[in-house]
């Protein structure tokens, strides 16, 4: 008889996972990031890798953050609109490298277009931590005083860069 | 107007949903003829409402009817007119209809094709099917009503999404969802059977062509996915691991060893509580699917747009559903009999052993794609899953799969010869295995793994053969069944075959190329004609022009694009195929880089066609399996068919 109730059993457990699950928002977790100054780093330059950047250099500029990876698949959906951003120029995408291999990184990039004005390497994803960073691909519009703006989660799509990141990089801007 | 036709008809189909559940389950458990009587009438009535339902969603699509929130949502009046109908299924809400209209369909066919069926067996199995339907219909009516008005009514549409402007749209969805929702048929039958506590060989035979048929659907649609996000999506990729992707995935795996597990039950009269079980999983993975994709709850790219509401509403049906019949399960499995015994060498055990590993690989798929969030739920962090969890986890789970399938044709049932065995798949193992050594040498480059993947192809094939060359020697007329498993385990090699020189051999070259340039790639010589301006129905693009030549002469002249269109202003690349039996020469364009001068990616991906056919081959053996004649000779004679299935179980049990 007992050998019976074990599917149901898991499946009881199953249930509530799923139900605590769905109080959890994979896409839209609250940044507590959002209105404090972004995270510090020195990290790597991906394509010279004896070069090294910090976000202090960025100072006086309103600019992009994206979080990356070659092995996402969504970083490949959002990718377009990162490119099409960065053929207008309104301002410097950086890239994080997040997770990755350099030689699959810098491939990728050859692949889809290198819209960033240069990507870092957070090759152990110790960056990514600080940056609150739990899927890729992520993207934090941080403004000329390094203070994070608006942080996206989850690909960017054209209509978000029109109705959310550009008006708001304007303002800033200003 | 239209609409609420459609939304009425939404409503009666759920008021006859409601009688056909109350009054079948009450008639046969009571024994009231009159009730029981209702159940054929109902399904059929039901079916007539929800595809005029359907038929005025698609109507409201078809004619631009904008005052519908789900038209002005998801299709625009430039919509080329087959889109617009393919939008009809292209939401949230319309997908759900579709789902209705498929279960609908299942319900009617079984109430057409089910004359031998004992009437309180086929009014519980539309009882279950019609409570169900319940189910999705409150859904679609109280959460997620497609006929939703909007008004005042938008001048123009959002257009539907570019990426699903495709024949692709077309077929794959409706593919799917009929292999999805079958299962509920095979579920039914277990849930009657249950009920009933009639769980014997008819059951089993009773239940084996429509588990096939809709395992037939799901192989076709998944492949048809597959093939879809080939071509569409630019990346040449041909699966993801994508959690949308696993959730039609995983009612496959289930579905496979179900199909084998009734085969053993009702043969044997073995497995019967594996066998039941088996037909709850896999109809409950298909409920899990649909419950992960519209909830929210895990990050994908074919996510529907989500609604907490709506996550409650399913799970809760989800636990319903899926919990009543667990439970429903173990309280009566424990006063079936047990089944026939046999030899550890023998067709059941491979039977046995092989479900054990679909199962198995279905459970690390599962857990694949819900541990960010198990890990989430528990306070653990976030985290993603990719490919390198399922490539590494799932391919040594199928590979002892695999082997056994190519051996399991070859044994008898409950006792099989060892020698015998031997002797027959020597030469299998012979040819299998100097192929698989030999065989990647032609390509130029051997390694360890691909002549492991060449090795279980070759093998589960020449088993294949061997078994039908032993039958056929025999003189014994071949069943198409038979013949079928073997077409469907051949398959299984060939979509090996693919998948093993693909991932060994495909070759790539990103370019910077200005017109007049050549490049060469894997003997093939790409020139690059130049890109020109060309305007669609509903978008402009840049379409490239690419000459391919091998020794002088030329094979093919590729026109790759890039699409924006106008609605959404999404680009798209529209890659170029030229596909052939051992190569597909992939060409995408990517980005212009100032002047004339544009990014071009060139793949060529060695028998990739061979994955896809693999996949047809089986669905094709599935379709012989399910249309055998003894299951039309056995629906003739019901009492005949019954009397020889005892007999059987009762020699084998002696």
């Amino acid at each position: 008889m007992k050998r019976f109730l074990w599917p149901l059993g898991i499946f009881i457990l199953l249930v509530g996972f799923l139900a605590v699950g769905l109080t959890l928002k994979p896409r839209e977790v609250p940044s507590p990031l959002v209105g404090k100054p972004a995270p510090a780093f020195d990290l790597p330059v991906l394509h010279q890798p004896d070069k090294r950047f910090v976000p202090g250099e960025m100072r006086g500029k309103v600019w992009l953050l994206n979080v990356w990876a070659s092995w996402c698949v969504s970083c490949r959906e959002e990718h377009p609109v990162l490119v099409e951003l960065a053929k207008r120029g309104v301002m410097p995408i950086l890239g994080l490298n997040y997770k990755d291999k350099g030689d699959e990184a810098t491939a990728w990039l050859k692949r889809f277009g290198d819209p960033y004005q240069l990507s870092v390497v957070d090759a152990d994803g110790r960056i990514g931590i600080d940056y609150g960073v739990y899927g890729v691909p992520e993207t934090y519009l941080i403004d000329a005083e390094g203070v994070i703006r608006f942080k996206q989660i989850g690909p960017l799509t054209m209509a978000i860069v029109e109705q959310k990141v550009l008006p708001l990089a304007k303002a800033l801007q200003k | 107007m239209i609409p609420e036709i459609g939304n009425f008809a939404l409503i009666v189909a759920l008021a006859i949903a409601l009688a056909q559940a109350a009054l079948s389950l009450t008639g046969a458990a009571r024994r009231i003829p009159a009730f029981v009587a209702v159940a054929r009438p109902a399904a059929q009535g039901q079916f007539v409402f929800v595809a005029a339902a359907f038929g005025c969603l698609a109507w409201s699509f078809y004619s631009n009817d904008f005052s519908v929130l789900n038209v002005a949502s998801n299709s625009n009046s430039s919509l080329p007119a087959a889109y617009r109908i393919a939008a009809t299924w292209g939401s949230h809400e319309g997908s759900l209809l579709l789902w209705v209209l498929m279960l609908s369909a299942w319900m009617l066919a079984v109430s057409v094709f089910s004359g031998s069926l004992p009437a309180d067996m086929l009014a519980r199995i539309l009882g279950v099917m019609g409570l169900i339907n319940v189910g999705f219909l409150s859904f679609m009516l109280f959460t997620s009503n497609p006929f939703d008005r909007l008004l005042p009514a938008a001048a123009d549409g959002r257009d539907l999404n570019p990426l699903l402007q495709d024949i692709g749209m077309i077929f794959h969805p409706p593919m799917l969802y009929m292999g999805y929702v079958g299962f509920s048929v095979a579920f039914a039958f277990a849930i009657a059977a249950l009920l009933d506590g009639r769980l014997d060989a008819t059951w089993a035979r009773w239940s084996r062509p429509w588990t096939t048929a809709a395992w037939v659907f799901l192989t076709l649609g998944i492949a048809l996915g597959s093939w879809w996000a080939y071509y569409e999506l630019g990346w040449g990729g041909w699966w993801f691991w994508d959690p949308v992707e696993n959730a039609s995935f995983m009612p496959w795996l289930i579905g496979t060893a179900l199909i084998h597990s009734l085969a053993v039950t009702e043969k044997r009269g073995a497995f019967k509580a594996w066998t039941v079980l088996l037909a709850i999983i896999a109809f409950s993975l298909s409920l899990l699917g649909t419950f992960l994709v519209r909830s929210g709850v895990l990050t994908s790219v074919h996510a529907f747009a989500t609604d907490p509401k709506r996550g409650i509403f399913i799970l809760a049906f989800l636990a319903v559903v899926i919990g009543g019949s667990l439970a429903l399960y173990a309280w009566r499995m424990n006063k079936v009999a047990p089944g026939a015994r046999f030899e550890l060498l023998s067709r059941e055990s491979m039977l046995l052993a092989n479900s054990v590993l679909l199962v198995v690989a279905c459970a690390a798929v599962l857990l694949g794609t819900l541990y960010p969030l198990f890990l989430d739920a528990l306070g653990l962090g976030k985290i993603s899953v990719g490919p390198p969890y399922f490539d590494s986890v799932f391919a040594p789970l199928m590979a002892p799969a695999v082997l056994l399938a190519g051996i399991g044709p070859l044994l008898a049932w409950r006792k099989g010869d060892g020698a015998q065995l031997a002797r027959r798949l020597r030469w299998a193992a012979i040819v299998a295995l100097i192929g698989a050594l030999f065989l990647p040498l032609a390509f130029g480059r051997w390694a360890a793994l691909t002549s492991v993947g060449l090795l279980l192809a070759f093998w589960i094939i020449s088993g294949a053969v061997t078994a039908f060359i032993i039958r056929y020697r025999m003189k014994t007329s071949m069943s198409a069944a038979f013949f079928g498993m073997l077409l469907a385990h051949a398959g299984i090699g060939v979509f090996i075959v693919g998948v093993t020189l693909v991932k060994s051999y495909e070759t790539e070259r990103d370019l910077r190329m200005e017109p007049g340039d050549t490049a060469m790639l894997g003997g093939y010589s790409f020139r690059f004609e130049g890109v020109r301006e060309v305007r669609g129905p509903n978008y402009a693009a840049a379409r490239g022009a690419i000459t391919v030549q091998r020794d002088g002469e030329t094979i093919a002249r590729l026109a790759p694009e890039k699409r924006t269109y106008f609605v959404q202003r999404n680009p798209m690349t529209e890659a170029a195929i030229n596909a052939g039996i051992s190569r597909d020469i992939f060409v995408a364009l990517g980005d212009a880089v100032g002047g004339d001068a544009w990014t071009v990616r060139i793949h060529i991906k060695p028998f990739i066609r061979w994955i896809w056919f693999g996949c047809l081959m089986m669905a094709f053996g599935g379709l012989l399996a399910a249309s055998d004649r003894r299951y039309r000779i056995a629906a003739r004679r019901p009492e005949d068919a019954s009397a020889a299935d005892a007999t059987l179980i009762r020699s084998g049990a002696a």
